[in-house]
């Protein structure tokens, strides 16, 4: 196996992008990638892209992608492991990479989300569930995230305050970061003041329905070393699934996958949570901050509550979670999101982030999830 | 050989709104209604409940008091004036719910308000016939009636279940004797693709409810060679609390006789479900020896009869399933008028 | 959802049929062909008795297009008291008596029709035990 580099990272603003197309916003994205890293032609490409026959009504979506970001014949991949599908698509990259297939790979993720109707969205994220025994109840994701909310709170005492205060720390980051949907400052009032959504989750604890791409361009670290730029190295991958349906796992307050994905990338790497400089988490809803901050290894089982209150998890505290405003400020386009996380990580470790930067950050983590956790993918990177 | 029931249960929804709610919106005399229907509420399906759930929960508790393999039923018969479909029997999704499938008969009755007693008629039947072990009866509604109409203070959702055997142990009371009349009376219809029932308002009553209930009463005493001072309860057709009554205090009964099964002043008219239901709330609570007369009504119009004798297996299966007095009294939850407007879809939705 | 999708599962959502793993004995609601646990191949198929105990729970206020007429409904993970956890609604209830650790009853209910005119899909709901 060879080692691997990040040469190039892409991502254009995301939001409510009415006058682009999923085409459209994938290629832009993908072009700044190439640019960044100095290349017009790849060998092979995977694009994350959770459910674009129901929101685009387009399928085959690697072929399209392929073809219109002017790469044909090469051979493209979409990967498809719902929200995680962006991660997945880049730990396929780096494999792909390693193993000596391809020299200059893209690692992509789009979705085009709001030209279908908010129940029609609800629907489509829905299919990430068990949708045959979950899916019958008419639970919904923020249902399913609210049940592990109350798990939590009622093992843990977490509070409903705590679970607040992650979500105005990610847009107190976001509101640095011009790319982000939501670039406005919250408080914790207006969190616990908003619309409810699935009790005890309000709007404002949820990520949002967002058009969206990013992109990175791999190569093998020996020929990155030639490009004269900065090295950042995938030190660490690691990707596992658990049960489909949420209630079928013992324990409601701990995510088994992504403690067994971080288990891989943490042995891969030789690093331990304290060697972490900052972390960027899949935090489609305010409590999923908190478990994965514990499941990662940064807290005891519980303490994550506590530790955002402490303000251990803000950008200048002991570990940076979502230094980028996550997915609750920056935007949720669920294919995009594992790359976007990379895109963050890959600025931080080059002491590019402007005003979100985080100090002496050197080894960077990032952590997507697909679903209610059925899936997890981490990686670890660090600048050499 | 005697046959008769071996298992019974009833269901209700858990939701009730008040005469006085429904009058407010109306400007009607709540008062007056109450006193004129001798009625003080009616239950409310909720979105998810129909002919088909109640009928599966009622069959469910008949089955627990029973005490049977679901498998040796012989025929499921659901009655009901509001099957979900109009085509595709609500018997078959209860036959599969319980576990009665495939080897069975099965089919849906309609006759307004007596659907249910017909199935239970049938099913006697087939049992005494030696076609069958074991007969399904239910009678269910969720009926609707117009805004504003009198049928809206009444209309009312419920269903109860009967299984007919001849097994010796398990009867809890022999069917003792049977007798049905009826005529084309058109006191109450629904034509095809019709939401709501009409009626012919004062004619449902003297020429339709009160003539075939007596006629039917009559017949059922002069066969069984018996008279009212031999039966401890009496069930009739409730479309309200007044008919019961006054067809009771008419044929010879007692307000003794009819009190025990007289459930619609705290229940409203189910339909199909009404005399049926009212038998359950008698059987809960009825001693063996007991004899017991119920007579249906069903719009078109007919009467079903029954002589019943309860035997002493009834001691031991009363505190098998939910009590109707219980399903009456106390598992209930009072609604306003928008929430029961919503719920029996009298507000037109967009994605409609 | 097409009828023969809802058809082919009744033995599961009609009668609460399960499997108990012969190897190990663990209860799987919808059976399994192989055990996660043991990795046994031989099932005994059994039905659920309709009772249980909430485990987690809210309240959907936001639904899907298909139970968009039915919000807001609790929902709750529900552990049954012969072992698998299923995800239903919670029927007929004030969402502030819901809690964790309360008994509940299965129903049979209307789970979702297509429209007016679409097949109706049963199942059942759970509803809190009652004196």
């Amino acid at each position: 196996m060879r080692d691997v580099a990040v040469v190039g990272v892409g991502m254009q603003e995301w939001g409510e992008l009415w006058g682009k197309s999923t085409r459209d916003i994938f290629v832009e994205s993908a072009l700044l990638a190439m640019d960044d890293a100095g290349v017009d032609q790849l060998g092979a490409m995977y694009v994350g892209s959770m459910s674009p026959g129901i929101f685009a009504a387009q399928e085959h979506l690697e072929s399209v992608m392929a073809d219109y970001l002017g790469q044909l014949p090469i051979p493209a991949t979409r990967v498809e492991s719902a929200c995680a599908s962006g991660g997945l698509a880049f730990r396929l990259a780096y494999v792909n990479v390693a193993s000596g297939m391809h020299d200059v790979v893209l690692a992509g993720g789009i979705e085009k989300m709001t030209d279908v109707s908010g129940g029609e969205a609800t629907h489509a994220l829905s299919t990430a569930a068990d949708m045959k025994w979950e899916g019958v109840s008419g639970v919904t994701f923020p249902g399913l995230y609210a049940m592990l909310a109350v798990a939590h709170m009622e093992r843990y005492g977490t509070t409903r305050e705590q679970l607040a205060m992650v979500s105005v720390k990610n847009h107190e980051n976001g509101y640095s970061n011009s790319r982000a949907q939501f670039r406005m400052k919250i408080t914790v009032d207006q969190v616990l003041d908003s619309v409810k959504v699935a009790d005890p989750l309000n709007i404002l604890d949820c990520s949002p329905i967002t058009d969206g791409a990013a992109a990175a361009v791999l190569m093998p670290l020996e020929m990155a070393k030639k490009l004269g730029k900065p090295i950042i190295q995938v030190i660490g991958t690691g990707h596992a699934t658990d049960t489909i349906a949420l209630h079928d796992r013992a324990d409601l307050t701990t995510l088994r996958a992504v403690t067994e994905a971080a288990k891989q990338a943490y042995a891969m790497a030789g690093k331990q949570p304290a060697d972490i400089d900052l972390v960027e988490v899949h935090d489609c809803f305010t409590i999923a901050e908190i478990i994965v901050s514990e499941s990662l290894g940064f807290f005891e089982p519980g303490k994550g509550g506590p530790a955002v209150e402490a303000g251990e998890t803000a950008r200048t505290g002991r570990i940076p979670i979502n230094p980028s405003g996550g997915l609750k400020s920056k935007g949720h386009p669920v294919g995009a999101t594992g790359v976007a996380q990379i895109v963050e990580l890959v600025e931080q470790l080059r002491g590019q982030a402007g005003e979100r930067q985080v100090k002496d950050a050197r080894v960077g983590m990032a952590q997507n999830m697909g679903g209610s956790g059925g899936s997890s993918v981490v990686h670890i990177l660090e600048v050499k | 050989m005697a046959v008769g029931i071996i298992g019974y249960g009833a269901h209700i929804p858990r939701r009730r709104i008040k005469v006085e709610e429904i009058a407010k919106v109306w400007g009607a005399d709540a008062p007056s209604y109450k006193r004129g229907l001798e009625l003080l509420q009616k239950s409310v399906p909720a979105l998810d409940e129909d002919t088909i759930t109640l009928s599966v929960e009622a069959a469910r508790s008949a089955l627990a008091r029973a005490g049977i393999d679901p498998q040796e039923i012989g025929a499921v018969y659901v009655g009901s004036e509001s099957h979900p479909y109009a085509v595709k029997p609500s018997g078959a999704t209860v036959a599969e719910a319980i576990g009665a499938t495939p080897d069975c008969h099965c089919a849906d009755f309609e006759f307004a308000c007596k659907a249910g007693s017909e199935g239970m008629f049938v099913s006697y039947g087939l049992v005494k016939a030696g076609l069958i072990k074991y007969g399904l009866a239910i009678g269910g509604d969720t009926s609707q009636g117009a805004p504003g109409d009198a049928l809206e203070y009444s209309a009312a959702a419920g269903a109860a279940a009967f299984i007919m055997g001849a097994d010796e142990e398990r009867i809890v009371a022999t069917v003792d004797e049977t007798y049905s009349f009826m005529t084309d009376t058109p006191d109450f219809w629904r034509r095809e693709h019709q939401f709501y029932p009409s009626h012919g308002g004062r004619f449902t009553g003297e020429p339709a409810y009160f003539r075939i209930v007596t006629g039917a009463v009559a017949g059922i005493l002069k066969k069984a060679g018996m008279t009212p001072s031999d039966f401890q309860h009496v069930i009739f057709h409730q479309p309200n609390g007044k008919f019961p009554k006054r067809i009771g205090k008419r044929l010879g009964f007692t307000p003794e006789q009819i009190e025990t099964g007289r459930v619609v002043p705290l229940l409203g008219n189910t339909y199909s479900g009404a005399s049926p239901i009212g038998l359950t709330a008698v059987l809960d609570v009825a001693k063996p020896g007991d004899r017991i007369l119920m007579c249906s009504y069903g719009s078109g119009a007919g009467s079903d009869a029954f002589v019943l004798t309860v035997r002493e297996r009834i001691l031991e299966v009363q505190d098998l399933a939910p009590k109707t007095r219980w399903l009456l009294d106390e598992n209930i939850r009072f609604v306003e008028y928008g929430e029961y407007a919503k719920l029996r879809r009298k507000i037109r939705l967009a994605s409609e | 959802m097409p009828p023969s999708r809802s058809w082919r599962s009744y033995p599961q959502t009609y009668r609460l049929e399960a499997a108990r793993c012969k190897g190990c004995g663990k209860a799987y609601y919808p059976p399994r062909l192989i055990c996660p646990g043991c990795k046994g191949r031989e099932f005994e198929h059994f039905r659920m008795k309709p009772s249980g105990t909430i485990v987690s729970h809210t309240v959907i206020r936001t639904p899907s297009s298909e139970f968009s007429g039915l919000a807001p409904f609790a929902v709750g993970i529900v552990e049954m008291d012969d072992g698998p956890r299923l995800t239903l609604q919670l029927a007929d209830v004030g969402f502030e008596e819901i809690k964790t650790g309360l008994p509940v009853r299965l129903e049979f209910r209307r789970m979702y029709s297509e429209g007016e005119s679409g097949v109706i899909h049963y199942g059942h709901k759970a509803v809190l035990v009652r004196k």
